[in-house]
Protein backbone atom coordinates (compact mmCIF):
# COMPACT_ATOMS: atom_id res chain seq x y z
CA UNK A 1 0.00 0.00 0.00
CA UNK A 2 0.98 3.53 -0.99
CA UNK A 3 1.48 6.77 1.34
CA UNK A 4 0.48 9.74 -0.56
CA UNK A 5 0.11 13.10 0.14
CA UNK A 6 1.83 16.60 0.26
CA UNK A 7 4.72 17.81 2.04
CA UNK A 8 2.66 20.80 3.12
CA UNK A 9 0.16 18.77 5.37
CA UNK A 10 3.39 15.74 6.24
CA UNK A 11 6.72 17.55 6.06
CA UNK A 12 9.50 15.57 5.38
CA UNK A 13 10.25 15.19 9.13
CA UNK A 14 7.07 13.73 9.69
CA UNK A 15 7.67 11.12 6.78
CA UNK A 16 11.46 10.37 7.79
CA UNK A 17 10.31 9.74 11.57
CA UNK A 18 7.49 7.77 10.01
CA UNK A 19 9.53 5.80 8.30
CA UNK A 20 12.14 5.20 11.09
CA UNK A 21 9.33 4.28 13.84
CA UNK A 22 7.67 1.45 11.60
CA UNK A 23 10.61 0.56 10.10
CA UNK A 24 9.65 0.54 7.12
CA UNK A 25 11.62 -0.81 3.97
CA UNK A 26 9.94 0.98 0.78
CA UNK A 27 10.62 3.24 -2.25
CA UNK A 28 9.74 7.52 -1.22
CA UNK A 29 9.20 9.91 -4.25
CA UNK A 30 9.34 13.39 -3.49
CA UNK A 31 8.23 15.98 -6.70
CA UNK A 32 8.04 19.90 -6.25
CA UNK A 33 7.70 21.34 -9.63
CA UNK A 34 10.60 20.70 -11.28
CA UNK A 35 12.47 18.71 -8.66
CA UNK A 36 11.93 15.18 -7.38
CA UNK A 37 13.96 12.86 -5.28
CA UNK A 38 13.84 9.35 -4.90
CA UNK A 39 15.18 7.88 -1.90
CA UNK A 40 15.24 4.18 -0.70
CA UNK A 41 14.68 2.71 3.27
CA UNK A 42 14.80 -0.72 4.81
CA UNK A 43 13.90 -1.41 8.00
CA UNK A 44 13.37 2.29 8.88
CA UNK A 45 17.56 3.33 7.70
CA UNK A 46 17.88 5.21 4.50
CA UNK A 47 19.93 3.35 2.09
CA UNK A 48 19.88 5.07 -0.90
CA UNK A 49 19.29 9.03 -1.97
CA UNK A 50 18.79 10.12 -5.87
CA UNK A 51 17.77 13.83 -6.68
CA UNK A 52 16.45 14.61 -10.34
CA UNK A 53 16.95 10.61 -11.44
CA UNK A 54 20.00 10.94 -11.36
CA UNK A 55 21.75 7.84 -13.37
CA UNK A 56 25.59 6.41 -12.22
CA UNK A 57 26.45 7.87 -9.27
CA UNK A 58 29.92 6.50 -7.98
CA UNK A 59 32.01 8.63 -9.81
CA UNK A 60 30.05 11.63 -9.04
CA UNK A 61 30.34 11.04 -5.11
CA UNK A 62 34.02 9.49 -5.35
CA UNK A 63 34.50 13.29 -6.73
CA UNK A 64 32.55 15.38 -4.27
CA UNK A 65 34.56 13.08 -1.86
CA UNK A 66 37.78 14.21 -2.93
CA UNK A 67 38.68 10.46 -3.82
CA UNK A 68 39.56 10.83 -7.28
CA UNK A 69 39.77 14.03 -9.32
CA UNK A 70 37.13 15.66 -11.94
CA UNK A 71 39.10 14.45 -14.36
CA UNK A 72 39.32 11.21 -13.01
CA UNK A 73 35.21 11.09 -12.40
CA UNK A 74 35.06 11.65 -16.07
CA UNK A 75 37.26 9.34 -17.32
CA UNK A 76 35.90 6.43 -15.27
CA UNK A 77 32.04 8.16 -15.97
CA UNK A 78 33.07 8.13 -20.02
CA UNK A 79 34.37 4.20 -19.69
CA UNK A 80 31.63 2.67 -17.36
CA UNK A 81 29.34 2.31 -20.18
CA UNK A 82 26.38 0.18 -19.22
CA UNK A 83 28.01 -1.02 -15.77
CA UNK A 84 26.57 -0.96 -13.19
CA UNK A 85 27.33 1.72 -10.00
CA UNK A 86 27.81 -1.69 -8.14
CA UNK A 87 30.29 -3.05 -11.08
CA UNK A 88 31.72 -0.01 -11.11
CA UNK A 89 32.91 0.06 -7.77
CA UNK A 90 34.50 -3.57 -7.76
CA UNK A 91 36.07 -3.04 -10.65
CA UNK A 92 37.73 0.04 -9.39
CA UNK A 93 38.34 -1.82 -5.61
CA UNK A 94 39.88 -4.64 -7.63
CA UNK A 95 41.99 -2.63 -9.58
CA UNK A 96 43.52 -1.15 -6.21
CA UNK A 97 42.18 2.30 -7.25
CA UNK A 98 39.54 2.91 -4.72
CA UNK A 99 39.45 0.89 -1.32
CA UNK A 100 35.61 -0.52 -0.83
CA UNK A 101 35.67 1.85 2.88
CA UNK A 102 36.04 4.80 0.08
CA UNK A 103 33.10 4.00 -1.67
CA UNK A 104 30.89 3.39 1.68
CA UNK A 105 32.33 6.67 2.87
CA UNK A 106 31.95 8.46 -0.56
CA UNK A 107 27.99 6.93 -1.16
CA UNK A 108 27.33 7.71 2.08
CA UNK A 109 27.98 11.71 1.85
CA UNK A 110 26.77 11.66 -1.29
CA UNK A 111 23.20 10.16 -0.14
CA UNK A 112 23.29 12.58 2.64
CA UNK A 113 23.81 15.62 0.47
CA UNK A 114 20.71 14.60 -1.56
CA UNK A 115 18.27 14.48 1.54
CA UNK A 116 19.37 17.03 3.22
CA UNK A 117 17.65 19.93 0.61
CA UNK A 118 14.42 18.40 1.06
CA UNK A 119 13.72 19.54 4.14
CA UNK A 120 13.53 22.93 3.09
CA UNK A 121 10.88 21.87 0.72
CA UNK A 122 8.01 22.92 2.64
CA UNK A 123 5.02 21.03 -0.20
CA UNK A 124 5.84 18.78 -3.06
CA UNK A 125 3.85 16.07 -3.39
CA UNK A 126 5.13 12.57 -2.16
CA UNK A 127 4.30 8.55 -2.39
CA UNK A 128 5.82 5.81 -0.40
CA UNK A 129 5.70 2.52 -1.57
CA UNK A 130 5.83 0.07 0.85
CA UNK A 131 7.87 -2.63 0.25
CA UNK A 132 9.45 -1.61 -3.06
CA UNK A 133 13.55 -2.20 -3.75
CA UNK A 134 16.15 -0.32 -5.21
CA UNK A 135 17.57 -1.30 -8.33
CA UNK A 136 20.74 -4.50 -7.70
CA UNK A 137 22.93 -2.63 -9.55
CA UNK A 138 23.01 0.43 -6.53
CA UNK A 139 25.03 0.74 -4.08
CA UNK A 140 23.29 0.95 -0.65
CA UNK A 141 24.82 2.19 2.35
CA UNK A 142 22.46 1.78 5.49
CA UNK A 143 22.42 4.66 7.59
CA UNK A 144 20.39 5.71 10.60
CA UNK A 145 17.55 8.29 10.16
CA UNK A 146 18.02 9.79 13.76
CA UNK A 147 20.71 11.64 12.69
CA UNK A 148 19.22 12.48 9.29
CA UNK A 149 16.84 13.92 11.06
CA UNK A 150 18.31 16.31 13.52
CA UNK A 151 21.08 17.00 11.14
CA UNK A 152 18.57 17.82 8.81
CA UNK A 153 16.59 19.99 11.04
CA UNK A 154 19.66 22.10 12.27
CA UNK A 155 20.33 22.72 8.36
CA UNK A 156 16.67 24.00 7.86
CA UNK A 157 17.56 26.50 10.58
CA UNK A 158 20.33 27.27 9.06
CA UNK A 159 18.88 27.53 5.49
CA UNK A 160 16.53 29.63 6.89
CA UNK A 161 18.91 32.24 7.79
CA UNK A 162 20.78 32.27 4.45
CA UNK A 163 17.80 32.41 2.56
CA UNK A 164 16.76 36.02 4.37
CA UNK A 165 20.21 36.68 3.63
CA UNK A 166 20.58 36.27 0.49
CA UNK A 167 16.85 35.49 -1.17
CA UNK A 168 17.42 35.78 -4.76
CA UNK A 169 19.74 33.36 -6.71
CA UNK A 170 18.57 34.58 -9.71
CA UNK A 171 21.14 37.83 -9.06
CA UNK A 172 25.07 38.12 -10.78
CA UNK A 173 28.40 38.06 -8.33
CA UNK A 174 31.25 40.50 -9.41
CA UNK A 175 34.87 40.64 -7.97
CA UNK A 176 34.62 43.93 -4.95
CA UNK A 177 36.00 47.28 -6.32
CA UNK A 178 38.08 47.31 -3.24
CA UNK A 179 38.43 43.74 -1.30
CA UNK A 180 38.94 43.95 2.28
CA UNK A 181 41.16 41.45 1.89
CA UNK A 182 43.68 40.21 -1.02
CA UNK A 183 42.46 36.66 -2.65
CA UNK A 184 46.27 35.62 -2.28
CA UNK A 185 46.05 35.71 1.69
CA UNK A 186 42.76 33.80 1.83
CA UNK A 187 42.39 29.80 2.22
CA UNK A 188 39.22 29.00 0.09
CA UNK A 189 38.57 25.11 -0.44
CA UNK A 190 37.71 23.37 -3.84
CA UNK A 191 34.30 24.06 -3.69
CA UNK A 192 35.03 27.98 -3.07
CA UNK A 193 37.61 28.57 -5.57
CA UNK A 194 35.26 26.69 -8.30
CA UNK A 195 32.41 29.40 -7.39
CA UNK A 196 35.27 31.77 -7.79
CA UNK A 197 36.68 30.69 -10.95
CA UNK A 198 33.00 31.51 -12.86
CA UNK A 199 32.09 34.84 -10.99
CA UNK A 200 31.58 37.38 -13.65
CA UNK A 201 28.37 39.41 -14.18
CA UNK A 202 26.91 37.26 -17.29
CA UNK A 203 26.92 34.89 -14.43
CA UNK A 204 23.72 34.32 -12.08
CA UNK A 205 24.68 32.43 -8.84
CA UNK A 206 21.90 29.63 -10.04
CA UNK A 207 23.89 29.12 -13.32
CA UNK A 208 27.09 28.81 -11.12
CA UNK A 209 25.42 26.29 -9.11
CA UNK A 210 24.38 24.58 -11.77
CA UNK A 211 27.42 24.11 -13.64
CA UNK A 212 28.92 22.96 -10.31
CA UNK A 213 26.16 20.52 -9.39
CA UNK A 214 25.63 22.49 -6.28
CA UNK A 215 22.33 22.43 -4.58
CA UNK A 216 20.47 25.96 -3.35
CA UNK A 217 22.13 25.32 0.11
CA UNK A 218 25.90 24.66 -0.90
CA UNK A 219 25.94 27.79 -3.17
CA UNK A 220 24.19 30.08 -0.66
CA UNK A 221 26.51 29.01 2.09
CA UNK A 222 29.53 29.91 -0.17
CA UNK A 223 28.42 32.79 -1.87
CA UNK A 224 27.47 34.17 1.87
CA UNK A 225 31.00 33.71 2.82
CA UNK A 226 32.18 35.64 -0.56
CA UNK A 227 30.09 38.15 0.48
CA UNK A 228 31.24 38.35 4.02
CA UNK A 229 34.74 38.61 3.71
CA UNK A 230 33.66 41.02 1.14
CA UNK A 231 35.60 39.75 -1.41
CA UNK A 232 32.23 39.51 -4.13
CA UNK A 233 29.03 41.95 -4.67
CA UNK A 234 26.07 41.22 -5.76
CA UNK A 235 24.85 42.77 -9.32
CA UNK A 236 21.61 43.24 -10.28
CA UNK A 237 20.58 42.29 -14.38
CA UNK A 238 19.65 45.55 -15.47
CA UNK A 239 17.03 43.50 -17.17
CA UNK A 240 15.87 41.90 -14.37
CA UNK A 241 12.38 43.28 -13.08
CA UNK A 242 10.84 43.29 -9.53
CA UNK A 243 8.05 41.15 -10.37
CA UNK A 244 10.55 38.51 -11.71
CA UNK A 245 10.17 37.23 -8.00
CA UNK A 246 6.77 37.17 -7.90
CA UNK A 247 6.13 35.05 -10.77
CA UNK A 248 8.89 32.51 -9.04
CA UNK A 249 6.10 31.62 -6.99
CA UNK A 250 5.10 29.55 -9.64
CA UNK A 251 1.13 29.70 -10.03
CA UNK A 252 -0.38 26.76 -11.39
CA UNK A 253 -1.05 27.68 -15.34
CA UNK A 254 -4.63 28.79 -15.86
CA UNK A 255 -6.43 26.69 -18.03
CA UNK A 256 -8.36 27.65 -20.76
CA UNK A 257 -13.09 27.24 -20.21
CA UNK A 258 -14.18 24.45 -22.22
CA UNK A 259 -15.88 25.42 -25.29
CA UNK A 260 -19.84 24.92 -24.38
CA UNK A 261 -22.33 27.17 -26.44
CA UNK A 262 -24.86 29.02 -24.17
CA UNK A 263 -28.04 25.80 -25.36
CA UNK A 264 -26.22 23.70 -23.78
CA UNK A 265 -26.28 25.50 -20.11
CA UNK A 266 -29.78 26.59 -21.34
CA UNK A 267 -30.52 22.42 -21.62
CA UNK A 268 -28.91 21.48 -18.25
CA UNK A 269 -31.13 24.49 -16.52
CA UNK A 270 -33.79 23.23 -17.85
CA UNK A 271 -32.66 19.72 -16.52
CA UNK A 272 -32.24 20.27 -13.13
CA UNK A 273 -35.37 21.94 -12.95
CA UNK A 274 -37.10 19.71 -13.61
CA UNK A 275 -35.43 16.83 -11.36
CA UNK B 1 -22.79 12.42 -26.93
CA UNK B 2 -21.55 15.40 -24.80
CA UNK B 3 -20.41 15.08 -21.50
CA UNK B 4 -19.87 18.53 -18.74
CA UNK B 5 -18.50 18.89 -15.44
CA UNK B 6 -18.92 20.69 -12.47
CA UNK B 7 -17.04 20.33 -9.39
CA UNK B 8 -18.22 20.55 -5.50
CA UNK B 9 -15.45 21.19 -3.66
CA UNK B 10 -14.80 22.56 -0.27
CA UNK B 11 -13.07 21.52 3.24
CA UNK B 12 -12.93 18.36 4.95
CA UNK B 13 -16.90 17.25 6.29
CA UNK B 14 -18.55 20.27 4.74
CA UNK B 15 -20.91 17.91 3.16
CA UNK B 16 -19.43 17.23 -0.75
CA UNK B 17 -20.58 13.61 -1.13
CA UNK B 18 -23.66 14.23 0.27
CA UNK B 19 -24.66 17.34 -2.00
CA UNK B 20 -23.60 14.94 -4.94
CA UNK B 21 -25.64 12.15 -3.97
CA UNK B 22 -28.61 14.51 -3.12
CA UNK B 23 -29.06 15.55 -6.73
CA UNK B 24 -27.38 12.42 -8.67
CA UNK B 25 -29.29 9.59 -10.82
CA UNK B 26 -26.92 7.26 -10.23
CA UNK B 27 -25.67 6.14 -6.95
CA UNK B 28 -22.93 7.97 -6.49
CA UNK B 29 -19.28 6.31 -7.02
CA UNK B 30 -18.07 6.78 -3.45
CA UNK B 31 -14.38 6.32 -2.51
CA UNK B 32 -14.53 6.81 0.86
CA UNK B 33 -12.33 5.09 3.45
CA UNK B 34 -12.20 4.85 7.31
CA UNK B 35 -10.70 8.13 9.07
CA UNK B 36 -7.26 7.68 10.89
CA UNK B 37 -6.58 10.74 12.22
CA UNK B 38 -7.85 11.59 15.43
CA UNK B 39 -8.02 15.23 14.95
CA UNK B 40 -10.33 14.41 11.77
CA UNK B 41 -12.62 12.22 13.71
CA UNK B 42 -15.93 13.99 13.32
CA UNK B 43 -16.98 11.66 10.78
CA UNK B 44 -16.56 7.55 10.01
CA UNK B 45 -15.38 7.72 6.76
CA UNK B 46 -14.02 10.37 3.98
CA UNK B 47 -13.29 10.87 0.49
CA UNK B 48 -9.75 9.84 -0.73
CA UNK B 49 -10.35 10.42 -4.25
CA UNK B 50 -13.48 11.87 -5.31
CA UNK B 51 -17.21 11.27 -5.44
CA UNK B 52 -18.82 10.65 -8.82
CA UNK B 53 -22.57 11.70 -9.69
CA UNK B 54 -24.56 11.97 -13.07
CA UNK B 55 -27.41 13.80 -14.58
CA UNK B 56 -28.56 12.70 -17.81
CA UNK B 57 -30.23 15.82 -19.42
CA UNK B 58 -31.20 13.77 -22.74
CA UNK B 59 -29.99 11.37 -25.32
CA UNK B 60 -26.81 13.81 -26.18
CA UNK B 61 -26.12 15.42 -22.70
CA UNK B 62 -24.86 14.31 -19.83
CA UNK B 63 -23.81 16.72 -16.68
CA UNK B 64 -21.24 15.05 -14.26
CA UNK B 65 -20.41 16.14 -10.50
CA UNK B 66 -17.27 15.47 -9.43
CA UNK B 67 -16.50 15.89 -5.88
CA UNK B 68 -13.11 16.59 -4.52
CA UNK B 69 -11.51 14.55 -1.47
CA UNK B 70 -11.75 16.53 1.88
CA UNK B 71 -8.64 16.26 3.47
CA UNK B 72 -5.82 18.43 1.94
CA UNK B 73 -3.28 15.16 2.59
CA UNK B 74 -5.31 14.39 -1.21
CA UNK B 75 -5.14 17.37 -2.80
CA UNK B 76 -2.82 16.00 -5.22
CA UNK B 77 -6.41 14.88 -6.75
CA UNK B 78 -7.43 18.72 -7.30
CA UNK B 79 -5.88 19.46 -10.61
CA UNK B 80 -7.07 17.12 -12.35
CA UNK B 81 -10.58 16.64 -11.36
CA UNK B 82 -10.68 20.52 -12.26
CA UNK B 83 -9.72 19.60 -15.85
CA UNK B 84 -12.47 20.89 -18.27
CA UNK B 85 -14.87 21.88 -15.52
CA UNK B 86 -17.98 24.17 -16.05
CA UNK B 87 -17.74 26.23 -13.00
CA UNK B 88 -17.03 24.81 -9.39
CA UNK B 89 -19.03 25.14 -6.41
CA UNK B 90 -17.00 25.57 -2.88
CA UNK B 91 -19.52 23.88 -0.18
CA UNK B 92 -18.48 25.52 3.29
CA UNK B 93 -19.43 24.33 6.44
CA UNK B 94 -20.90 26.70 8.39
CA UNK B 95 -21.05 25.39 11.68
CA UNK B 96 -16.91 25.29 11.67
CA UNK B 97 -15.09 28.04 11.66
CA UNK B 98 -11.96 26.19 12.22
CA UNK B 99 -12.56 25.45 8.27
CA UNK B 100 -13.26 28.46 6.89
CA UNK B 101 -9.58 29.59 6.66
CA UNK B 102 -8.74 26.09 4.67
CA UNK B 103 -12.15 27.02 2.56
CA UNK B 104 -10.42 30.21 1.20
CA UNK B 105 -7.55 28.33 0.46
CA UNK B 106 -9.67 25.38 -1.53
CA UNK B 107 -11.51 28.75 -3.32
CA UNK B 108 -7.93 30.02 -4.14
CA UNK B 109 -6.90 26.72 -5.57
CA UNK B 110 -9.49 26.29 -7.82
CA UNK B 111 -9.84 29.68 -9.27
CA UNK B 112 -6.06 29.82 -10.26
CA UNK B 113 -6.67 25.89 -11.91
CA UNK B 114 -8.87 27.42 -14.51
CA UNK B 115 -10.93 31.45 -15.24
CA UNK B 116 -14.32 29.14 -14.71
CA UNK B 117 -17.56 30.91 -12.78
CA UNK B 118 -18.04 29.26 -9.31
CA UNK B 119 -20.43 29.67 -6.28
CA UNK B 120 -19.83 29.55 -2.73
CA UNK B 121 -22.92 27.38 -0.52
CA UNK B 122 -23.09 27.68 3.07
CA UNK B 123 -23.85 24.55 3.81
CA UNK B 124 -25.66 22.95 6.88
CA UNK B 125 -28.26 26.42 7.47
CA UNK B 126 -30.54 23.74 8.94
CA UNK B 127 -28.43 24.21 12.12
CA UNK B 128 -29.13 25.75 14.76
CA UNK B 129 -25.64 26.66 15.54
CA UNK B 130 -24.99 27.84 11.36
CA UNK B 131 -23.30 31.32 10.81
CA UNK B 132 -25.19 32.80 7.89
CA UNK B 133 -24.39 33.49 4.33
CA UNK B 134 -23.74 37.58 4.97
CA UNK B 135 -21.57 36.40 8.23
CA UNK B 136 -19.65 33.68 6.28
CA UNK B 137 -19.52 36.40 3.25
CA UNK B 138 -17.58 38.80 5.81
CA UNK B 139 -15.71 36.28 7.92
CA UNK B 140 -14.44 34.65 4.52
CA UNK B 141 -13.70 37.91 2.62
CA UNK B 142 -15.83 36.74 -0.32
CA UNK B 143 -16.37 39.57 -2.74
CA UNK B 144 -19.94 40.79 -3.31
CA UNK B 145 -19.68 39.79 -7.03
CA UNK B 146 -19.21 36.07 -6.02
CA UNK B 147 -22.72 35.00 -5.37
CA UNK B 148 -22.96 32.81 -1.71
CA UNK B 149 -26.11 30.96 -1.19
CA UNK B 150 -27.68 28.54 1.37
CA UNK B 151 -27.09 25.38 0.95
CA UNK B 152 -29.04 22.02 3.05
CA UNK B 153 -26.79 19.44 1.37
CA UNK B 154 -29.59 16.65 1.66
CA UNK B 155 -32.77 18.55 0.51
CA UNK B 156 -32.60 18.48 -3.13
CA UNK B 157 -34.66 21.65 -3.70
CA UNK B 158 -31.49 23.07 -1.95
CA UNK B 159 -29.00 21.55 -4.02
CA UNK B 160 -30.91 22.06 -7.08
CA UNK B 161 -30.88 25.76 -6.26
CA UNK B 162 -26.94 25.68 -6.07
CA UNK B 163 -26.48 24.22 -8.98
CA UNK B 164 -28.96 26.74 -11.03
CA UNK B 165 -27.18 29.27 -9.04
CA UNK B 166 -23.86 28.20 -10.60
CA UNK B 167 -25.45 27.64 -13.94
CA UNK B 168 -27.18 31.13 -13.91
CA UNK B 169 -23.56 32.63 -13.17
CA UNK B 170 -21.98 30.62 -16.23
CA UNK B 171 -24.78 32.26 -18.55
CA UNK B 172 -24.01 35.37 -17.04
CA UNK B 173 -20.46 35.25 -17.94
CA UNK B 174 -21.04 34.12 -21.59
CA UNK B 175 -23.12 36.57 -22.10
CA UNK B 176 -21.33 39.34 -21.24
CA UNK B 177 -18.38 38.10 -23.18
CA UNK B 178 -20.66 38.19 -26.56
Amino acid sequence: MALKGNLRDFGIVQLLNLINLARKTGMLRVEQDTKSAQLAFREGKLIHATVNGAGSQLAEALRRSGVITEKQASAIQSRAGERSDRELGLLLVNAGYVSQGDISKSMRSYFLENIYPLFTWSEGSFRFESGAQTDDGVITVPIDLENVIVEGTRRLEQWERLQDELPDLDVSLKFADRPRANLRDINLNVEEWRVISFINPRNTIRQIADYNNMGDFQIRKIVYGLLQAGLVEIVRPESKKPEGLEAARRVPAKRQRPDVKRNVIMRLIDRIREL
Amino acid sequence: MRTVKIVVTGPFSSGKTQFIQTISEIDVVETERRITRPEERIKDETTVAMDFGRITVDEDLVLYLFGTPGQRRFDFMWEVLSEGMLGFVVLLDSVRPETFREARDILGTFRAYAPVPYIVAANKQDLTDAWSPEDLRIALRIPPIVKMVPCVATERRSVKQVLLELLYSILDVMDEET
